[in-house]
Formats: C-alpha cells, sequence, structure tokens
C-alpha cells in the first residue's frame, strides 16, 4: 500500500508480517482440510501473540491492551486479513464491549480476556435474526437479583471453544413514539452456567477452520450482575463498536486482495500458454489492473475512515461505505484470481481456491452489503424526510 | 563491557530488485528498504549476549542517509539501547565506513564489534575485516556460533568443507553467518519504547574522516536471462553443442 505510515507503524506491520509468516501461514492448509485447529497449535500461536503484545493490541493501555490508534489497528487487521481467521484467531483481539466490565466482572472476563486466560464469544445473531436484529426472540426474565434465561442464538463463531459468551437477550419492552421496542440487554454467560447449551454449527464453506456454534437457553439463570453495561442499553453498547468492527471487515478485505493479487501477479508473470506468460495477453493483464486500482481505492477509503475514528468523527457512513467497497472488491478479486490460474486456481494444491471461499463470508457478516447499502442511502435520504 | 552493532539499510530482501534503465544503479524509489538480513542477526546476537550477563550496553549504528533512522529504530526496538546516525547522502564504499566505525570505536570504546558479513546489496564482505584491520583487532568471521570464555570469544566459523573454531582476545571484531541465530519477533511494547531511547546524529566532518570514494561504478547490469533448455538427441550432440556453440570445451 501506497499510504505513508509513520516510522512505528512501518515496524509494527513488518513485525506481525514476520510473525504471520513464521506462525501461521505454514499451516493453513492443513488445518482449513481438517476444519479444525489441533489444541497445541492454538496455544503455541496465543503464547507467541502474548509475548509479543499483539494479543489484546486493540485495547488501551490502561486495560493492559496495545493502546494503538485506529489507523494503526486498521493496519495490523490488513494484516490479518490474508491469514486463516481460525489461526489469526488465537492473536484474540478481544471484544471493545468488554471495556464495559465494572467492579468484579473486571477481573472475571476483562482482565483474563487481555491477558489470554480466557476467550469470549459475541452473541447476537439468532436463526430468526440476521440482519433484523430486532427481531431477537431471547429473552432474560427477571426473577429478584437474577435473569432467567430462554432462547437460541447460531452462527457464533470462534477459533475454539470459548470461556464465556456475550449473549444479548429481550429484557422489557419500551413505548416509543414509532411504537413498541424492545429492551435488549447484554449479559455475560459463563460456559458452565447451568441451563446453557454449546454446541459446534454446521460446517461453513469460508474459513472452515473456524467454527460457529449454536448456543441454547434453557431456563439458565444469571445474577444481575453479569449485566454488561446497563440493563436494557445492550445495543448501545453494540452500536458503539459496530462501526469499528466494519472497518475492520474493510481492512481484512484488502490484506486478502492484496495476498490474491500477488499470487496473482506472480502466476500471469510465470505460467505460460501460446509461447509467453500470460500476463502478455490483455484479457488476463487487465484484471491484475483492476484489482490493483480496486486494491487501492479500498485502502483508502478503510484508511479514511481508520483516521476519521482517529479525530472522533467517523459516522456509520464512512465504515459502511468502506466496508462495502473493501469486502465487494474482494469478492471481485477473488474471482479474478481464480480465472487467472485456470484449473489450478481451484485445486486444494493452492491456496487460491481457499481464499476465494474464504473471500465470500466478508460480504455477509458485520452487516451484508445490502445493509450497509442501506445505512448509507438512508443518510442521504434522511434529511428530507419529515 | 559495551558491543558496537554497525548495521546497513538495504532493499528489502522479499523485494524483486529492477535495474535503473540507465544502468546507474537499481530502482530504489518507492520501494521497501530494511535492515540487512546479516545485521539483523548481528543485534541479536548482541542481544543474547547482553541477556547472558556479558555485555552492559548495545549500541547499533548506521552510517547513511536520514531515512537509515527507521532501521536504528528497529534495532532499538529489538533490544539496542541507543544508536548513532553517521548522517551522509554520499554513496560509501566499505573502506570510508571502516575508517568511519573505527574513529567511533574510538570514542565509544566497545569491546566487542560484530556486524554483518555482507550486505544483501552490494555483497562486498570487507566491512568487518577492514574495520579488523584499521583497528588491529582480532576478527573472527562467518561466525555460527559465539561463544564467551573469561576475557575471550570463541568463534565457530564457516568455512569451506567444514567448522573451524578460533579463539579472540577481547577487543574483537565478529560478522555474523546465517545460521549463527534467528532474530526474535519484534514486541509491539517495544516498538513503542524505542520512540524515546537515544539516537545522536553526526555527519563525517565531525569525525574528520575523509569518505571520498576510491573507486567509481560504471555500471549495473541486470543478470542476463536464462534460456530455455532443449533436449538433445546423444552425447554426441551435446559434445558438439560444447565445443562450438557453449565454447566451454
Ligand atoms: C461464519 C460466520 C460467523 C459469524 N459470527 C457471528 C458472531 O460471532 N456473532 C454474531 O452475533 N453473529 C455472527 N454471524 C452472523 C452474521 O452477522 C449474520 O449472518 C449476518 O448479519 C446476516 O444475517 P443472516 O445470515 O441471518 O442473513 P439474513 O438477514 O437472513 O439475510 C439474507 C439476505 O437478505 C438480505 N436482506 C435482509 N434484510 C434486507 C433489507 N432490509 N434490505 C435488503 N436486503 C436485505 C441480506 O442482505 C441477505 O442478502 C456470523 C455469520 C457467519 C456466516
Amino acid at each position: 500500500m501506497n499510504f505513508q505510515l509513520n516510522n512505528e507503524q512501518q515496524m509494527i506491520v513488518d513485525s506481525i508480517r514476520v510473525f504471520l509468516e513464521k506462525e501461521i501461514y505454514p499451516y493453513e492448509a492443513e488445518t482449513d482440510r481438517a476444519g479444525k485447529v489441533p489444541e497445541e497449535l492454538g496455544n503455541q500461536i496465543r503464547e507467541k501473540a502474548i509475548e509479543t503484545g499483539f494479543l489484546a493490541c486493540n485495547l488501551p493501555e490502561s486495560v493492559g491492551g496495545g493502546g494503538l490508534d485506529y489507523t494503526t489497528l486498521g493496519l495490523i487487521e490488513r494484516e490479518l486479513g490474508k491469514v486463516s481467521y481460525a489461526l489469526g484467531g488465537f492473536i484474540a483481539r478481544p471484544t471493545e464491549l468488554l471495556l464495559a466490565c465494572e467492579g468484579d466482572q473486571i477481573d472475571r472476563y476483562l482482565m483474563p480476556c487481555v491477558s489470554g486466560e480466557k476467550h469470549e464469544v459475541f452473541a447476537l445473531t439468532e436463526p430468526s435474526a440476521g440482519s433484523d436484529i430486532m427481531s431477537m426472540l431471547t429473552r432474560a426474565v427477571r426473577d429478584g437479583n437474577d435473569y432467567v434465561i430462554n432462547g437460541s442464538k447460531h452462527f457464533i463463531s470462534s477459533p475454539c471453544l470459548p470461556d464465556f459468551a456475550i449473549v444479548f437477550a429481550i429484557t422489557g419492552m419500551d413505548e416509543t413514539k414509532r411504537g413498541p421496542r424492545k429492551r435488549i440487554t447484554a449479559f455475560l454467560v459463563d460456559l458452565d452456567e447451568k441451563g446453557f447449551d454449546i454446541r459446534l454449527g454446521p460446517q461453513c464453506a469460508s474459513q472452515r477452520a473456524y467454527r460457529t456454534y449454536v448456543l441454547s437457553f434453557d431456563d439458565c439463570r444469571v445474577s444481575q450482575d453479569q449485566i454488561l453495561g446497563e440493563e436494557g442499553k445492550g445495543m448501545e453498547l453494540v452500536d458503539k463498536w459496530l462501526s469499528m468492527g466494519r472497518v475492520w471487515v474493510g481492512a481484512q478485505s484488502c490484506g486478502k486482495m492484496e495476498r490474491l493479487l500477488e499470487l496473482a501477479t506472480d502466476w500471469a508473470a510465470t505460467r505460460k500458454q501460446f509461447g509467453k506468460p500470460i500476463g502478455h495477453f490483455q484479457g488476463t493483464s487487465f484484471k491484475l489492473a483492476d484489482m490493483a486500482t480496486e486494491l487501492q481505492a479500498a485502502d483508502l477509503l478503510v484508511m479514511h475512515a481508520c483516521q476519521k475514528a482517529d479525530r472522533g468523527n467517523m459516522t456509520g457512513e464512512d465504515a459502511a461505505m468502506a466496508k462495502l467497497f473493501a469486502s465487494e472488491a474482494l469478492g471481485r478479486a477473488a474471482d479474478h484470481t481464480v480465472q487467472i490460474f485456470g484449473g489450478m486456481g481451484l485445486m486444494e494444491d493452492l491456496p487460491v481456491e481457499r481464499l476465494w471461499r474464504d473471500a465470500r463470508l466478508e460480504r455477509i457478516w458485520d452487516g451484508t452489503s445490502e445493509i450497509q447499502r442501506h445505512i448509507i442511502s438512508r443518510s442521504l435520504l434522511r434529511p428530507f424526510e419529515n | 563491557m559495551k558491543i558496537l552493532v554497525p548495521i546497513k539499510r538495504v532493499i528489502d530482501a522479499n523485494v524483486r530488485v529492477h535495474v535503473k534503465s540507465d544502468g546507474s544503479g537499481v530502482e530504489t524509489a518507492n520501494i521497501k528498504m530494511a535492515m540487512n538480513p546479516f545485521c539483523e542477526i548481528a543485534v541479536e546476537e548482541a542481544i543474547r549476549i547482553k541477556e547472558a550477563g556479558h555485555a552492559s550496553e548495545i549500541i547499533v549504528i548506521t552510517i547513511g542517509t536520514s531515512q537509515c533512522q527507521d532501521i536504528l529504530r528497529s534495532g532499538l526496538a529489538m533490544g539496542a539501547d541507543r544508536a548513532i546516525l553517521i548522517e551522509t547522502e554520499a554513496e560509501l564504499q566499505p573502506l570510508a565506513i571502516a575508517k568511519l566505525l573505527k574513529a567511533i570505536v574510538e570514542r565509544q570504546s566497545p569491546q566487542l564489534v560484530i556486524l554483518g558479513k555482507q550486505a544483501i546489496d552490494d555483497d562486498n564482505n570487507q566491512t568487518g575485516q577492514m574495520l579488523s584491520a584499521l583497528l588491529g583487532w582480532a576478527q573472527g568471521t562467518f561466525a555460527s556460533k559465539v561463544v564467551f570464555n573469561d576475557g575471550n570469544v570463541e568463534v565457530t566459523r564457516e568455512i569451506d568443507g567444514g567448522l573451524e573454531t578460533v579463539s579472540l582476545q577481547l577487543p574483537a571484531i565478529v560478522t555474523t553467518d546465517l545460521r549463527l541465530n534467528e532474530p526474535r519477533y519484534i514486541k509491539l511494547p517495544n516498538i513503542m519504547k524505542a520512540k524515546k531511547k537515544p539516537l545522536d546524529i553526526l555527519c563525517p566532518d565531525d569525525l574528520g574522516i575523509d569518505v571520498n570514494s576510491r573507486l567509481k561504478v560504471l555500471s549495473i547490469e541486470q543478470p542476463a536471462k536464462r534460456a530455455a533448455g532443449i533436449k538433445l538427441a546423444d552425447v554426441q550432440e551435446l559434445m558438439d553443442k560444447l565445443k562450438n556453440e557453449a565454447k566451454v570445451i
């Protein structure tokens, strides 16, 4: 990327690159084929991530994190986007939602995640509530000082079995001008809590070794002390970090695009047909030109969003545009790369088919492309509404 | 004991190098630069020696443009204590580098200088040896193992056909080979700390060294492309081609 990095940022990018090359690249193919990461390998990556200070690089220094700005974090996410999330996920980067921990929660949930002793999952999506999160059905009913949770979550992803889940549930209804609205609350629920069951979900075509779990709650009783943030303020908590998460998907998409472009360029320069490298034919080389141009555009959108986030004025649309364009450009780049590789692009011997499958996810999670377009277009049309 | 580690900024080893169209050098504009890999090994070895309690301070030094501060910061992030940049725009030859380093050695009085056996750009493999001659110090070049024994340093050298172990009396010069060690990952907190470590900037004039080059690079060429191979019918044809086409026998 031609975006001007400062000396520290360049060192950080170089250092994470070397880390990924040594600790992750060599294991990607086998873990993808096996559909899971061997425990030892996961622990090994986690240990090294702790040692190098990358495990919680996304969190502030005050809690023991890396204390980096959003631009630098974007550069790190860009590198991590190049590799398997099942393996890269052991460089945990705990969710920023945990910064809302208070009192005992800090030592029980936040700090163990920073130190790598515990791993969380973020459980919002339900079979009936994907893009339309307010159609959520999981409920938590107050009973004295406790809440009793019933319902289920799916697509809840993690590189390994978590220690606890941040679970979103309805805790009541509010009357608003537009009619009744669900009060949603976030709970910290330990894996061994009675009435909480976690199972491996279906195998995903993207990121095969990254696991998605199904969570079921059957009269699962948790204390009110398990509420993360405030009762009824769960969606505010999500909204605070949702946009940044989308920028990270954009950054990861750029990283993956860069990896694809390198593979495609190398192949176009060396694979010969009709007596020439196939890159001599414009049918091939123009695809490279499009990929490189779109990569640069995507990088600029992502870095623009990061810089605005650093100045405290990033909007939801900035994040939506970065995610939308980068993930869609990635889709085109992945398809072009398979085409440039021909039959070999579909064979398991090379990483291309895997990257192509992996790329597909980016347009779906953290809000689908359609939802991003919805956000962008709503912001355009809102001023005309009365 | 202080250790001085001279390091060089070169084109990143992963970059595909291009010769400029006028043959005056290789293209460096907009190209990723990095610390020479052999120099990284030298910094790593110095840190290991310090961690083992044989040294108290590590100074990294480089000679070049102001941009070279980036590799000094990398050396500091790896674990060096302070850095020196001798700032110059001039293209320096190994002899000039060795003279500048000698002047620094005289000011800083390290007991050990560890440097890469060569830089991957010019592949000169001279600076360490020249510095040793100028200082009159013992040298252990192409080190694949360095062991401290009170007052002496044992260096295992990679030589043709095997390994040679020499014992050097300090002060000494060691140049590193590829197998000496594997440089550590730079840790995130250390990158932040590196910003605060001292980095002094000098110029060749401050040291009173004449750095004028006695050597002029006339031209640089891309290596000839390897032509595709062909299949020969028999040994007869091979002999014929070796004699008449390749003219090697
Ligand atoms: C591998 C993986 C990991 C995941 N990890 C997590 C996790 O850890 N935690 C978590 O909570 N969730 C997670 N998710 C869930 C993810 O965020 C959802 O899949 C996503 O929000 C989309 O929801 P859905 O799959 O139910 O699709 P749906 O919402 O059913 O959408 C189906 C299609 O309809 C379109 N659509 C829906 N509404 C509209 C509209 N208003 N206008 C136009 N088009 C519309 C969508 O764009 C899409 O094309 C994960 C998903 C996957 C696949």
